[in-house]
């Protein structure tokens, strides 16, 4: 037997990535470029704020409240220091949106990373082994999904402000939003993964590692997990929106973030009973910035199903 | 006039490394009742160049050059409407895959009037008659029965015969059945085949046979193409390239077949594998593999490497080899010196 | 490479006390059968006013008994849904059978628990059908051999795994230095080959290869073919060969069993089937073969198509497409007896000399 193809140098994890279809059509997508562009732009925005923002809202002496619902610059009436406007409380809606973009992606990320540790570990060992442990998660699964987030966080807030006080409630209220946010949409990647791994457990390399002797966890974690990796990623980006948006309701609804520390959601609130009064910047501006935010995350989920969809493209 | 003419047919497809050839310069001829086998392994062009005669080629792919023409009409210029006229009605396809050309959600009847009312003008009843016939001819039990079920209760080898009989619903001049009988268990396949090659004698039916399994293609068709790397590399009478096969790929490709070593021996494998079609050697797209590109004297024949061999006349065989080219010159200048 | 594959065999130490007599591997009464009807509650039906539990089966193997004697190939023929993949899976204990036991070397193994399967797993491998699925997409040529040894010799070090992985990639024909690089980027012979290293590389004594070759085109059918009768020379292997092709068995089994809806119907050694098939499908089954010498195909033509697994035939499972088949057929299942010249057929025909 002789060796018929000269073996040459395997390609860098770098040139992997640039041959990759993935890159390919990332080069030949505009709708994705401007996205990632204005998603980038908005995060790094948002974790820069300390830096960039001319005030710090969080910070009561820098509040002037004379200076309250003065209109942004292109309006008459400004006044320099707010290129944006101010809101009812007299801070700088430039500042107060570059970090309420902040509280909300923090929520949105850290909400998603819970739900995906969940949903993928249970999903992950209901498809793999099956029978009475896929019956009990997925069941689990079905209960949980009849609650709609937003009854579940309405009951959870309401007994916590009940019983550790609306203080303390505002203190951790950006671990009780990831929390409850988290807990109620670990279904949606259980559902989504436990799919894939069945398709992906009767492959033969599946086989193949039993036959090799390994125990199910490892072949689980090492062999079939990064094989469901595509439909994962897919519905992140979809799941990051929706947490936002999940946390932008709460907030609304007078649920979620105190207005002093406050999201995007709580920003839209509190400028929404302005909005009579003529001061329609309040409410606006962090509404725009918040469609704009889910509007470039979704598109990029859209793109990103299209180029993982396993049955358009193999790999 | 052959019944069908292909000639110098060249298929590309555009992908997003460049454009691929897909087939290139393939010309044969098919006589009215001739069957025909194209052999091939999997990347060969085989599939393409059956889709290609009926314009089937999917996007990316298309028709770059030469010509289709079936009975005086070239078929690659033609409309899609006057492609519907001979699709199915003159030349009709038989796939892999039964499921490919039968609807699940229609009953077997049903699709079968379907198709027959699309190109004839007939009645229903009598479009059932039809129908009823043909699944008779196709030896399918309880025919009557048959009409009124699905796809889904049926079994892989009945499938097979349903395709068959809508195949010659229309009574066509030419079947192109790609691997018709794949996918079916061995003794299945030996019936469908023995059945093809009936109807074909029965109702002198034109017949072209995709296949990689040589032994089908002995059995079956009178002329076979051979194509490696998208080119026709052999053709000719079935018989004498089995037989006497000319070029080294195909030797080598029959020597390969367990029958023809001795058991428990080592078989006689050809090395490496067919290479893809977008990185092509240069020369004879065989010759990587080839153990002939050394002359007697050991030493290599340059154009083997450099230049894509043309057809030479070795008996009633076209070769498309260097080595034959020279082989056959050496005997025409051995000849012409007696 | 010769000189790769020598020193390899040298360094294969063979079990120690090698009971000759005793088959490797003894498959008795082996059955399978697999549920239809799903879960408790999709089982109970309404009928006739009464609530009552439906269970439908799937009949993959009926009673197999099978011997593998050490250092032969037994070739296990049959058409899909015979039940042979069957076979090789529960021998490999990815499936449990329902009934029967299998022992290999005097030891029972089919009950046992993952753990203790593992020395197990050492001695013996498998090799899969598919060369496109059965190697993980997501890792390495590297990493996918170096599993196996990492799992069996926990306490070899690096520089003995790899080179071990060297080894063995060099006995199948694949260049060292292509370790780096992901199963897609080779082409299917070269996977296959891959994963006949993978099975190699923890050295087993027995491998069971399902249908190793009928996903690979005809040219590299040969190489992978040629390739697994080397290692069998060189390393003494053991196999349980799974095919469809009778070509194949005629050239690489030492015995073939035939099988026909989950029962064995006839074994022999490989010459003795060729030269004298005793069973009725046999019969047909090498009439079949579409071989290169006929002009026009001559073969057994059988009545029907074969039968669900799920409602088995009374009787022989053959006599509904049997052209011999009368009265006792339809009522007593043939067993498996021995003619004079060795081979052993299941077929009430044959035993009362009207075949």
């Amino acid at each position: 037997m002789t060796m018929t193809t000269k073996p040459t140098k395997a390609p860098s994890r770098f040139q992997r990535f640039s041959d990759s279809f993935l890159w390919y059509s990332f080069k030949r997508d505009r709708t994705a470029q401007l996205c990632l562009a204005v998603f980038i732009c908005l995060v790094v925005a948002a974790f820069a704020a300390p830096l960039i923002a001319p005030t710090d809202p969080y910070d009561l002496r820098q509040i002037d409240i004379l200076a309250s619902e003065l209109p942004p610059f292109w309006i008459d009436g400004t006044d320099e220091r707010y290129i944006l406007g101010t809101d009812a409380q007299g801070r700088d809606l430039w500042s107060i949106v570059l970090y309420g973009t902040r509280v909300s992606l923090l929520i949105g990320f850290g909400a998603v990373i819970l739900q995906a540790l969940l949903g993928v570990t249970f999903g992950l060992m209901a498809g793999y082994l099956g029978g009475r442990v896929d019956a009990f998660f997925m069941r689990l699964a079905d209960i949980q999904l009849s609650f709609s987030t937003l009854m579940v966080a309405i009951v959870v807030g309401a007994v916590v402000k009940a019983t550790m006080g609306s203080s303390f409630y505002s203190q951790y209220a950006v671990l009780m939003l990831v929390l409850i946010i988290g807990l109620a949409e670990w279904p949606q990647y259980a559902r989504t993964v436990r799919a894939s791994v069945l398709a992906e457990k009767n492959k033969e390399y599946v086989d193949a590692a039993r036959v090799m002797g390994l125990r199910s966890k490892r072949i689980m974690f090492r062999h079939v997990l990064p094989n469901t990796l595509s439909p994962i990623f897919v519905i992140s980006t979809v799941q990051i929106a929706n947490a936002i948006i999940s946390e932008a309701a709460l907030s609304f609804l007078g649920l979620g973030m105190p207005e002093t520390h406050p999201s995007l959601g709580s920003l839209i609130k509190a400028g929404f009973d302005y909005i009579q009064s003529g001061s329609w910047w309040i409410t606006l501006i962090p509404g725009a910035v918040l469609v704009v935010l889910v509007l470039s995350i979704n598109l990029l989920g859209d793109w990103l199903r299209d180029v993982m969809n396993p049955r358009l493209y193999k790999g | 006039m052959a019944l069908l003419e292909v000639s110098q047919l060249d298929v590309r497809f555009a992908l997003r490394q460049g454009e691929v050839k897909a087939i290139r310069d393939v010309s044969f001829t098919l006589e009215r009742g001739e069957r025909l086998g194209i052999v091939g392994e999997s990347g060969a062009g085989k599939s393409v160049a059956a889709f290609s005669l009926l314009n089937l080629i999917a996007k990316p792919g298309f028709i770059a050059g030469g010509s289709i023409t079936f009975e005086g009409q070239t078929l690659n210029t033609m409309s899609e409407r006057g492609l519907r006229k001979i699709r199915g009605n003159r030349i009709s396809m038989i796939f892999q895959d039964p499921m490919m050309t039968l609807n699940p959600v229609l009953s077997i009847g049903e699709q079968m009037v379907e198709c027959l009312k699309a190109h004839r003008r007939i009645s229903s009843k009598e479009a059932r008659t039809i129908a009823l016939d043909k699944l008779r001819q196709v030896q399918i039990p309880s025919p009557e029965k048959r009409l009124d079920q699905y796809p889904h209760e049926l079994s892989g080898g009945m499938r097979q015969r349903i395709i068959i009989a809508i195949a010659l619903l229309l009574d066509p001049d030419i079947i192109i059945a790609d691997e018709p009988t794949t996918a079916l268990d061995v003794t299945i396949q030996a019936e469908i085949m023995a059945l093809l090659l009936d109807l074909c004698e029965q109702h002198n039916v034109g017949l072209i046979l995709i296949t990689h399994d040589l032994g089908v293609v002995s059995q079956v068709t009178q002329r076979m193409l051979v194509m490696y790397a998208g080119r026709v590399i052999e053709q000719g009478p079935t018989r004498e390239i089995i037989n006497d096969p000319q070029h080294p790929y195909t030797q080598g490709l029959i020597n390969a077949l367990p029958q023809m070593a001795t058991p428990g021996e080592k078989l006689n494998q050809i090395r490496g594998s067919m290479p893809s079609l977008s990185n092509l050697p240069s020369g004879c797209a065989f010759h990587p593999r080839c153990d002939f590109i050394k002359r007697a004297d050991g030493q290599t024949r340059p154009a083997c490497i450099e230049q894509v061999p043309g057809f030479v006349q070795a008996g009633n065989c076209q070769v498309a080899c260097h080595m034959v080219a020279e082989l056959m010159e050496d005997r025409r200048l051995k000849e012409e010196s007696q | 490479m010769s000189t790769q594959t020598s020193a390899m065999a040298a360094n294969h130490i063979p079990t120690e006390n090698v009971d000759t007599a005793q088959p490797l591997l003894q498959i008795r009464d082996l059955k399978k059968r697999f549920s239809l009807s799903g879960d408790f509650l999709d089982q109970l039906r309404f009928k006739g006013g009464k609530l009552i539990r439906h269970q439908e089966h799937v009949h993959a193997i009926n009673g197999v008994n099978l011997e593998i004697n050490r250092g032969e190939a037994l070739c296990v023929v049959g058409e899909s849904g015979c039940g042979k993949s069957t076979v090789a899976r529960t021998v490999m204990g990815l499936l449990s059978p329902s009934e029967g036991e299998i022992h290999y070397d005097g030891q029972r193994i089919d009950h046992l628990s993952s753990r203790q399967l593992l020395p197990y797993r050492k001695r013996m491998q498998m090799i899969f059908q598919n060369p496109y699925a059965s190697l993980n997409p997501r890792m390495t040529i590297q990493q996918t051999l170096e599993e196996p040894l990492r799992l069996h010799h926990p306490n070899w070090n690096r520089q003995q795994i790899a080179d071990k992985v060297k080894d063995v990639m060099g006995s199948v024909g694949i260049d060292p230095d292509w370790g780096k690089r992901f199963g897609h980027e080779f082409s299917g012979g070269q996977r296959q080959r891959i994963a006949i290293a993978r099975a190699l590389a923890v050295d087993p004594e027995f491998i069971v290869a399902d249908e190793p070759i009928s996903a690979l085109d005809v040219s590299i059918q040969a190489q992978v073919l040629n390739l697994l009768m080397e290692a069998q020379n060189a390393r003494n292997l053991t196999y349980l060969f799974i095919t469809h092709d009778l070509a194949v068995v005629e050239h690489f089994g030492t015995r073939v069993a035939v099988m026909y809806l989950g029962t064995v119907c006839e074994i022999a050694t490989t010459a003795t089937l060729f030269a004298k098939p005793r069973h009725p499908y046999t019969q047909a089954l090498l009439s079949s073969i579409p071989r290169l010498e006929d002009d026009r195909p001559q073969h057994i033509r059988l009545k029907g198509e074969v039968p669900t697994p799920v409602n088995l035939p009374s009787g022989c499972v053959f006599h509904g497409r049997c052209p011999y088949a009368n009265a006792r057929c339809i009522q007593e299942i043939p067993q498996l007896q021995m003619q004079d010249d060795g081979t052993r057929v299941a077929c009430h025909a044959v035993e009362e000399g009207r075949l």
